[in-house]
């Protein structure tokens, strides 16, 4: 009769498919993603979306067209607010927060179709990056004083170095929208790491490319993460470019998650093999 | 070190700025002499208020037109909001303070009171884009106008009476211009100023990709509203001056036909163009004063005007032309000879 009383918990290992590289064990993983899913009316985009992404690692996101890939990273910006699931950056919950508040809590990103201020010029435009750790505040910028030169110098200072850390420093005074396709992708990343992200997620970055300059943009995504030790997020199509930069890789098909691993893995993965090029006809 | 500041105070001292600012000091150096010498025609000295009222209400529209990238329609609305609220209290005021202290203190309390309706407002239209802005704001500046109409202490339809023998705030151009001129000179440098600071730059963002200014990590909404509230606080206190310089004011007169008139000449001078707004502000005030005959087209005139512009401005050869016209481009051009000359003598 007593038993009623007897406090006899059980514990149960917690399922947990979280790979991070080998380096950033015992770092707290800059992005958790639990669960995560969106359904538009009637239509699930994604569903059950869970990644582990760790302190300094590049993940690469594949998968076929309409896949949700994008969604994805709409998701992890807040453009659109997830029907369920959580996102952690860096422990903290983005739930409810704006796409601007998620930024500032270390994500930023670039877009599939190049979105930069084009009648700006190109050093304003990383310093729009900069805006948010920039401390002049309206008064000193309505009358030009009370640190408003300072401030505007250490952020022309910083600038430039985002856009020498990409080669195009010499390109600083034009205007962004006359930039050629490939200095346009690069000054879209500048301008995302301007803003000090933790994780940046850069969408289809080799799309539009050849071969030579998808090698040069392989090497600054190696050279970003070493640099600013931060990770890297990728969706793109380029599987050259993905297997030979990528740690882990999730492969996304119709809204769900179907394979999750290292290059090596996914490339044998049946599943992915089947989505890609389809069902093989039994002999 | 010393010449590199040396330097940079020449080099500011001659910037596209500066060069603004001393223009419309020159103009209104001009103007002075002419008016306190004596040598103005009433023409002239009549129009001098408005067309100063009008630069500022052109300059501060173009922060929410040519910045923002937003059409605002109800610029005349915030206007007379400012103008009857900073009137009022010019008038209750009149026989404490001297005109040196009541007007500056009216137009900011003026000014004030159109940013705080230019805030109420703004709070749920900026959740609007576009064409439904724009109709939002048309609307707003149509019940502005009507609300003060059927205000009693604004005197209703008949509107304010400024020459009252118990509350004579009614002021002559020649004691007006002064005000006119501080007014004008911190709009144009207000403007030019936050065109150059963190915020200008966040806001000319919004403007070229919202999206991407989100995801940067910009407020949009909070550089909308500064953006909304700023333009309606000049246009008050803008309006506080104009209201002086009339004996009479009616509502009605703040109606959607002059929101337009005061676009039609940010459009004109160029969006996002502070020089082009004073030119504009100037030619197009000061040419209706001199065709009085023909004022009954006037908005005819508008509307052709703004079609042309628009045919115009996506016109890529004209747009060529301009380029090539373009003071920027010919100063250049004037270097490359010198140089040329320079390189010829050696």
């Amino acid at each position: 009769m007593n038993n009623s009383y007897e406090h006899k918990p059980k514990l149960v290992p917690y399922p947990s498919n979280a790979f991070v590289p080998e380096r950033d064990i015992g770092k707290r993983p800059v992005l958790e993603v639990n669960h995560l899913g969106i359904d538009f009316g009637g239509l699930t985009a994604v569903d059950d979306f869970s990644i582990i992404v760790g302190r300094t690692e590049i993940a690469g996101l594949i998968g076929p067209n309409g896949a949700g890939k994008t969604t994805v990273f709409n998701l992890l910006t807040n453009v659109y607010h997830p029907t369920r699931g959580s996102i952690l950056v860096d422990g903290m919950s983005t739930a409810g927060k704006s796409t601007h508040q998620v930024n500032h809590m270390g994500i930023a990103r670039t877009f599939q179709n190049i979105r930069l201020f084009s009648n700006l010029s190109v050093l304003d435009n990383v310093k729009v990056g900069l805006h948010n750790s920039m401390k002049e505040n309206f008064f000193a910028a309505v009358t030009h004083s009370f640190g408003y030169g300072k401030a505007e110098k250490k952020a022309d200072a910083q600038a430039l170095e985002f856009l020498d850390f990409f080669h195009m420093a010499d390109l600083a005074n034009a205007p962004a929208g006359s930039l050629p396709y490939g200095a346009q992708r690069r000054l879209e990343i500048a301008r995302a790491l301007a803003t000090s992200p933790k994780i940046i997620l850069l969408d289809e970055p080799a799309a539009g490319m050849n071969p030579s300059e998808t090698a040069e943009l392989m090497e600054n995504i190696r050279r970003i993460r070493d640099n600013f030790g931060i990770a890297v997020m990728l969706i793109e199509h380029d599987m050259k470019l993905v297997m030979n930069i990528c740690e882990g890789i999730c492969v996304l098909d119709h809204g769900k998650v179907i394979a999750k691993g290292t290059p090596d893995e996914i490339k044998s993965n049946p599943k992915v093999v089947e989505a890609y090029l389809g069902k093989a006809k039994e002999a | 070190m010393a010449k590199n500041i040396f330097k940079n105070a020449i080099k500011k001292a001659f910037s596209k700025d500066a060069l603004t600012i001393y223009f419309v000091i020159a103009i209104y150096a001009v103007i002075s002499v002419m008016l306190y010498g004596g040598f103005a025609s009433r023409q002239l000295t009549n129009m001098l208020i408005s067309v100063s009222c009008y630069i500022v209400l052109a300059v501060s529209l173009n922060l929410v037109v040519g910045l923002l990238g937003e059409l605002s329609l109800g610029h005349a609305g915030f206007m007379s909001v400012g103008l009857f609220s900073g009137c009022l209290f010019s008038m209750w005021t009149v026989d404490l303070l001297p005109m040196i202290v009541r007007l500056p203190l009216s137009m900011i309390f003026g000014g004030l009171f159109a940013a705080v309706v230019g805030f109420v407002v703004g709070l749920p239209a900026l959740r609007l884009k576009g064409d439904y802005l724009a109709i939002v704001t048309l609307a707003c500046g149509e019940i502005i106008k009507n609300v003060i109409t059927n205000l009693e202490i604004t005197g209703g339809a008949l509107g304010l009476t400024t020459n009252n023998s118990d509350a004579f705030i009614y002021s002559k151009p020649k004691e007006l211009l002064p005000y006119a001129i501080v007014l004008v000179l911190v709009t144009v440098v207000v403007m030019m100023n936050i065109k150059k600071s963190r915020h200008g730059r966040a806001i000319m963002a919004i403007r070229d990709n919202r999206i991407a200014a989100e995801a940067t990590g910009i407020n949009v909404t909070y550089y909308k509203l500064i953006v909304f509230i700023l333009a309606a606080f000049f246009a008050g206190a803008a309006g506080v001056l104009y209201g002086h310089s009339f004996a009479n004011i009616k509502p009605a007169t703040f109606n959607y036909n002059m929101s337009i008139e005061i676009l039609v000449i940010v459009v004109l001078g160029g969006m996002g163009s502070i020089n082009g707004s004073i030119i504009a502000a100037i030619a197009l005030r000061a040419l209706p004063e001199m065709l009085r005959e023909f004022s009954d087209y006037r908005m005819l005139a508008y509307s052709i005007l703004l079609i042309a512009i628009m045919l115009l401005n996506s016109n890529a050869k004209f747009n060529e032309l301009k380029s090539k016209m373009s003071l920027k481009n010919i100063l250049s051009l004037l270097k490359t000879k010198k140089a040329k000359k320079g390189g010829a003598k050696q």
